[in-house]
């Protein structure tokens, strides 16, 4: 059956900014959709909040809107646009909830538009809990026990019903708070009382524990001929009670029979049938590893994280083939790779995903895991073997950890393991593999952990590896068995105490290369081109060097807080500028939810660690004129200086350069040759130098280490002690690097990302900072053009940029962050010698293809020749960035704005008027926006003055004003009406009553940091995330919220005053 | 270390180390790209003689389970894996894949570049090869392969030598089953349509068949090359008409030889579980689970009763065949008990009772 012709145009939904649990594989997913749509003839419109993305670049769609992702707006665009279909599915979450109001507030059936792909009434079936579980019971098929229950006797009775052990969790509470196990009742009792207490509503569900469970995943397609296959198997290392997003995941399944594996298949082809699905979906089993018994946990019907990851696993391109089915085409008239889309794909490799968690940044955050999930991204790697897949996984992560084997669990005890095992954290792994290090029994593990005896055997081939590796120092056989099994160069090197520069050698000299095999969706049964490759130490090699000018481009690993989709943007487009430049465009990347590791970006994808010796590996291969290291974030400028010293030419800035933006003392003496003033400030190695240092600037001091993204552990210190400790933590993180004390400057931020080619400085434009200096700039909203500039500061920073990026010999993208004091003078903060995060955000608010213009200055095109010098013209509209944050998933994260990056992704707003375009970023960054209500203020004394107009203009607003006991009388005192709570330091709980009752709109609390550890703010803070409260921690955001409140809201005002 | 070698009819030599039985066994080499299944694959009579290259690289993983097998015992020659993996996991595995091949006379040889081998004989076509230690001459091996040649009495050594009876409560209809080289999967499925099934050997005549009073008769999958079994095709002309009559893999093809058709050795058989296949009747796509190495010439099959029912989505083979006059149907996969193709045996069935749709 060909496509549809009854319909033209489509409108996609895309899944907006980036938050914990929905990432870049939307982005990748959205992307597939509108290319293949286009592909079939039809006009995309594309709707999607998040300027981060390949997606809404100028030629994936028609038509882009990157408005906010709600109900009103999108309406709008409906109605504006009146296209014939609508695909929600793309777009997560978000896209397939607005789907199902678009269609349920009669705004579809209005304007004659249809849902694609997956219908409404599917949709219901799948995601509404009661309707899934009738479906189930319909067909025969199991799902968990459950019972709601609204008392202590009700609960008793479900337990009894269900049969111990049972799980409860509150009715809604977020992140699961006040849920747990229990195996009798005994332990129900305690655990009954906290959960009714806990919620609101005093409700409980009492659920069957199938914690230890296998948890099995299954991804399907089905077509309206009826067609189901499977494309994809996977196998959670981590047995149920751990969010899949959580969990190390090996595709395909390892431990089921054919028996078990077909059970399970049959049930999830019977539900894609009783659904009537038609296109991916993604369904999650438990099964008892002792039994055939199992139960349906989950149906995602729409691609998702493990939708990106199948695809990437199998080579089989799920976005892709279900917008096709979407529009009527079937799967055997769908051709993929080397077969049609009918065949199901096999697998001749093991596949491992490994999450990556924000813990590293986030000390404070709760490391254990559970079903909510908590990783902002996540590495894949192929291989021939368990170990293998599981050991490229770990040194993708760039934990800077290239083993199984952490140094903080070196001294533990068998006994100290063991709990720190139980625990459940996300090191866990690193633990058992200690463990079993120290000579721990697989069974001992195995009770405590349920992971599969076959997975700690694997771990624990990997110690008897080491073993064997440290016994035979410089040993050729050994070395080969070791790479064959995925051990890194660097842990080898260091068991034999020498660099990984000489295992590099000593593998060069010996020939022990790796070979490069094709993922190609049939276990090489057919012969293709696929172009898509991963490394194995093995005897045939499939990767078939071509003989046109070829240019590496590295990528940016996994997502983290600070290095998110912008670099997977940048990546794209690179490989896009390397190709029009005419070269062959090579990416080594081990991200599989991002549009760079879709084979059909790149000529060839080597999807592999963004480690020295693996990206080595492909250029020894490959030999290509160079490498492109500056859109791939902070990953790959790490490696320029190592690749340099191989003689390996670097595209863009050098190395050396790059050092003189990044190591201190060369920075202030470039800057000093120049004139450019910059706060004073010193690069120290010690706690005694950063004190002495503190004392010459004088209090307030900036303390960062270098070398690092996203602010990480950068802290505004007001005293000596404060100081100490936070050096001694840097200190400890990085001892290659300097520890940089600047002066702490106060004033307007601003930044720039530019672009140099040796001879002229071409900047697209200058944004300008919401939030004061002292919140990290990835954290603040951001304007641009900027609003408050003056003429004479702008003309500054203009000269100034010409001037960094000439004497800093930068080629291709760089970025400095300003700050613009009181009277108008400018000064530096810092340099990033590479593409920054504001690229894209900027590129589409100026509408001018800066990454693609510095991917060919890179590669020696001329700015003059390209036409591009100076600044750009400043476009009409106002153009609004503001972040969003995750702060919902991390439990015991203090969520104040700091230097240290928090936020997870970014949204955009515009509009001609600057509060229209303040309005809906906010909107579209999910912040809540509501004009009446009550807000919760608890002001530092140093803050109290500034905070007064603001309060009192919420006051003016109709708001209910409420305050911690000093902040109240300080307001009463001003005339200001306020309801008086006691602080939590004085033993009363009054203020997170008012946040738990849920009246409160937005809580406002300031603290200076570093001065002193202020415990009832970070209690406040916490409590209103857990109740979904806003929380606002900086002044500069609560003035902007106010512009817009006070434009959306008409006033009121007796008739005889004016 | 390495102390066996893998020798190719073409010359290629692969090392690797020895598991399972230590002997030597020179078999035609073939690959499976399963990922899961491995135990009812080496225990299909159908792999008789066949040194299997298993496409997927991490195989022992589950061990054995006793309920399992699809016939009494591991039935291939020879096994070549990437990496055996020798702590088995599952709650029912019984034994070691390695202990059962040491049984049961199986060699095996792991840490080969098995994705290479799948190469090499979808370039090369099928081929012979020998499972060897490392020490015996390479000569010697290619002269060994070179003197093999498939038995031509392989049915004649699987197929039972008695007749045995699979019998259900309150059963509905009695299938006569000529067994080439049964799966046991396949007479569960018959059981659980309510059949009562009496499984022949391969050279069983009309009058021992009739005995039973038979409703229906299935020819069974199973190895060789269909033009050595040619007493079945009398069998199936003498009752073509009489019964209904099910075909599954080899039986398909001498169904198609005892109506005159053409049959030719492909250049690689099918060997996996994710073959798809158009149902020419409803043009639905059915994912199946094949295991040949002859397909039917398609001009031939013209010129015969036989209509074309099923056809390989990416090949265009022809995969199923009926003669609706006379209840013939055949199938070229072997439709498994949860699989799209499940309905075949329904079909067969619903023949027996007359149904008129079916």
């Amino acid at each position: 059956m060909p496509r549809r012709t009854d319909i033209k145009k489509i409108m996609v939904i895309g899944s907006g900014p980036i938050v914990i649990g929905q990432a870049a594989e939307f982005d990748y997913a959205g992307t597939q959709c509108c290319l293949s749509l286009k592909e079939e003839g039809y006009e995309v419109i594309l709707v999607n909040s998040n300027p981060a993305t390949i997606m809404t670049d100028p030629n994936i769609a028609d038509k882009i809107y990157m408005e906010p992702l709600d109900l009103e707006h999108v309406a709008k665009i409906i109605r504006y646009e009146r296209p014939d279909g609508l695909i929600a599915s793309m777009g997560g979450q978000t896209g397939l909830n607005l789907g199902m109001q678009l269609a349920k507030k009669g705004i579809l059936d209005e304007c004659g538009v249809e849902l694609l792909g997956i219908k409404a009434d599917t949709i219901d079936k799948a995601e509404d809990r009661e309707l899934f579980k009738e479906l189930c019971i319909s067909i025969g098929e199991p799902v968990i026990e459950s019972e709601i229950a609204n008392n202590l006797d009700e609960i008793f009775k479900a337990a009894h019903d269900i049969g111990y052990p049972v799980i409860l969790r509150p009715a809604f509470t977020l992140g699961g708070t006040g849920g747990g196990f229990a195996e009798n009742d005994e332990e129900l009792l305690p655990l009954a009382k906290n959960a009714l207490k806990l919620s609101p509503v005093s409700q409980v569900l009492v659920e069957k524990s199938i914690k230890g469970y296998k948890e099995i995943e299954f991804e399907m397609m089905r077509d309206k001929n009826d067609t189901v296959i499977a494309i994809c198997s996977m196998e959670n290392i981590d047995p149920v009670g751990v969010h899949t997003g959580d969990s190390i995941v090996l595709a395909p399944v390892q431990t089921l029979t054919l028996k078990e594996f077909a059970m399970l298949k049959e049930s999830a082809v019977k539900l894609m049938r009783a659904l009537d699905l038609e296109g991916g979906c993604n369904i999650q089993f438990a099964l008892d590893p002792y039994s055939f018994k199992y139960y349906l946990i989950e149906v995602n019907p729409r691609v998702s994280r493990s939708s990106a990851l199948a695809s990437k696993a199998s080579g089989f391109p799920i976005a892709r083939v279900s917008s096709k089915i979407a529009v009527g085409l079937t799967l055997d008239e769908i051709r993929i790779a080397a077969t049609v889309a009918s065949f199901e794909p096999t697998i001749d490799y093991v596949v491992c995903k490994f999450p990556r968690f924000p813990f590293d940044k986030f000390q404070d955050a709760n490391r254990k895991l559970s079903t909510q999930m908590k990783a902002t991204g996540e590495v894949m790697s192929i291989g021939r073997t368990i170990e293998e897949s599981l050991l490229k996984s770990v040194r993708s992560l760039e934990n800077k950890v290239d083993h199984l084997e952490l140094a903080s669990l070196k001294d533990k005890s068998l006994d100290e393991l063991f709990d720190f095992i139980k625990k459940e954290t996300d090191e866990r792994i690193y633990g058992i593999c200690e463990a079993l290090r120290k000579g721990a029994d697989i069974d001992d593990l195995y009770d405590i952990t349920k992971i599969d005896r076959l997975f700690l055997r694997n771990l624990n081939n990997i110690v008897e590896m080491e073993k064997e590796i440290k016994d035979n120092p410089k040993n050729v056989e050994v070395l080969y068995e070791a790479k064959k099994m995925g051990f890194s160069d660097s842990y080898i090197a260091r068991t034999w105490g020498i660099s990984y520069v000489d295992v590099y050698k000593i593998r060069k000299e010996n020939n022990i290369y790796p070979v490069y095999k094709k993922v190609d969706t049939c276990g090489a049964e057919y012969p293709s081109e696929v172009p898509y490759l991963y490394s194995t130490y093995e005897h045939e090699n499939e990767s078939i060097r071509s003989d046109r000018k070829k240019i590496v481009v590295l990528g940016s690993g996994p997502i983290r807080i600070g290095q998110g989709v912008e670099f997977d943007y940048t990546t794209v487009h690179a490989i896009w500028g390397i190709q029009e430049a005419g070269y062959e465009a090579i990416i080594i990347n081990c991200n599989p939810e991002t549009v760079s590791t879709d084979y059909t970006v790149s000529d060839k994808l080597y999807f592999e660690p963004l480690t020295f010796e693996d990206v080595m590996n492909v250029i020894d291969h490959e030999q290509p004129e160079g490498v492109v290291v500056a859109l791939g974030g902070q990953t790959a400028i790490n490696l320029a200086d190592k690749l340099a010293a191989q003689n390996i030419k670097i595209f863009g800035t050098q190395a050396d350069a790059i050092d003189v933006a990044e190591d201190r003392q060369l920075f202030e003496e470039a800057m000093n040759d120049i004139n450019i003033p910059m706060p004073k400030g010193y690069g120290v190695y010690s706690v005694e130098e950063a004190v002495k240092a503190a004392n010459e600037i004088g209090y307030p001091v900036l303390v960062r280490p270098s070398f690092v993204l996203g602010g990480r552990m950068m802290h505004i210190v007001y005293d000596e002690k404060v100081l100490k400790s936070k050096v001694k933590e840097a200190v400890a993180f990085d001892n290659e690097h300097p520890i940089l004390v600047d002066k702490y400057v106060f004033g307007q931020e601003c930044e720039v990302d530019a672009i140099c080619d040796g001879e002229d400085v071409f900047i697209p434009g200058i944004m300008e900072h919401i939030e004061r200096t002292g919140v990290h700039s990835g954290d603040s909203m951001s304007v641009y053009p900027p609003y408050s500039l003056s003429e004479n500061a702008k003309k500054t920073i203009v000269d100034y940029t010409n001037r960094i990026g000439i004497k800093l010999k930068m080629i291709g993208l760089f970025n400095i962050q300003f700050i613009v004091d009181k009277s108008d003078n400018v000064s530096i903060i810092e340099v990033n010698p590479r593409s920054s995060r504001t690229v894209p955000f900027l590129a589409k608010s100026t509408d001018t293809p800066i990454a693609n213009i510095a991917t060919k200055v890179m590669l020696g095109a001329k700015l003059k020749d390209l036409g591009y010098v100076g600044l750009n013209k400043t476009r009409k509209r106002w153009y609004v960035k503001t972040p969003t944050f995750s702060f919902t998933k991390l439990t015991g994260l203090d969520v104040v704005l700091s230097p240290e990056m928090k936020s997870t992704g970014e949204a955009i707003g515009y509009d001609y008027s600057l509060n229209r375009a303040l309005y809906k970023s906010l909107k579209a960054s999910n912040t809540r926006v509501a004009n009446y209500g009550t807000i919760l203020a608890t002001i530092a004394d140093a803050d109290k003055d500034q905070a007064l107009p603001l309060i009192r203009r919420f006051y003016k607003l109709g708001f209910n004003i409420e305050a911690t006991s000093g902040t109240a009388q300080f307001l009463r005192k001003n005339g200001i009406k306020t309801r008086s709570k006691k602080k939590i330091s004085e033993g009363s709980e009054e203020i997170l009553d008012s946040i738990r009752k849920g009246y409160v709109t937005y809580v406002i609390n300031t603290s200076t940091e570093g001065i002193t550890q202020n415990i009832d703010g970070k209690l406040i803070r916490r409590a209103a995330i857990d109740n979904n409260v806003t929380v606002f921690t900086c002044l500069d955001t609560v003035k902007v919220l106010l512009d817009v409140l006070e434009e959306i809201t008409m006033g009121i005002s007796v008739i005889d005053k004016e | 270390m390495n102390n066996k070698k893998l020798v190719l009819e073409t010359g290629e030599v692969f090392l690797g180390k020895g598991f399972g039985a230590n002997t030597e066994r020179v078999a035609e080499l073939v690959y499976n790209t399963a990922v899961v299944g491995y135990q009812e694959a080496f225990s299909d009579p159908s792999n008789l003689e066949y040194i299997m290259v298993m496409g997927y690289p991490v195989i022992g993983s589950y061990g054995l389970t006793d309920e399992d097998y699809e016939s009494n015992e591991l039935t291939i020659s020879g096994l070549v894996v990437r990496e055996y993996s020798k702590y088995p996991s599952n709650f029912r595995y019984t034994h070691e894949l390695d202990e059962r091949m040491d049984e049961n006379g199986v060699p095996g040889i792991s840490g080969l570049d098995t994705r290479e081998l799948v190469r090499i004989i979808n370039e090369k076509g099928s081929m012979r090869a020998m499972i060897a230690n490392i020490d015996t001459p390479t000569e010697e091996c290619l002269k060994k392969i070179k003197e093999y040649s498939v038995p031509k009495d392989v049915v004649a050594k699987i197929s039972t030598k008695k007749v045995w009876y699979s019998r259900t409560v309150n059963y509905k209809y009695t299938i006569a089953c000529i067994d080439l080289g049964l799966k046991k999967s396949l007479i569960a499925m018959l059981k659980d349509l309510g059949c009562n099934v009496v499984v022949l050997p391969y050279n069983a005549n009309i009058e021992q068949i009739l005995k039973y009073k038979p409703n229906g008769l299935f020819i069974s999958d199973g190895p060789s090359n269909p033009y050595d079994i040619d007493n079945v095709i009398e069998t199936i002309n003498t009752l073509k008409g009489k019964m209904p009559i099910l075909g599954v893999g080899l039986g398909q093809e001498i169904i198609e030889l005892a109506y005159g058709a053409k049959l030719y050795k492909q250049k690689v058989g099918h060997n996996g579980c994710n073959i798809p296949v158009r149902n020419l009747k409803t043009n639905k796509i059915e994912i199946t689970s094949q295991n040949d190495q002859y397909a039917v010439d398609v001009e031939s099959l013209k010129k015969t009763e036989l209509k074309p029912t099923h056809q390989n989505v990416i090949d265009g083979i022809i995969t199923g065949v009926e003669d609706s006059k006379n209840k013939v149907i055949a199938v070229q996969f072997n439709p498994a008990p949860t699989s799209d193709d499940e309905y075949v045996f329904k079909r067969f069935i619903n023949l027996i009772g007359g149904k008129k749709n079916a």
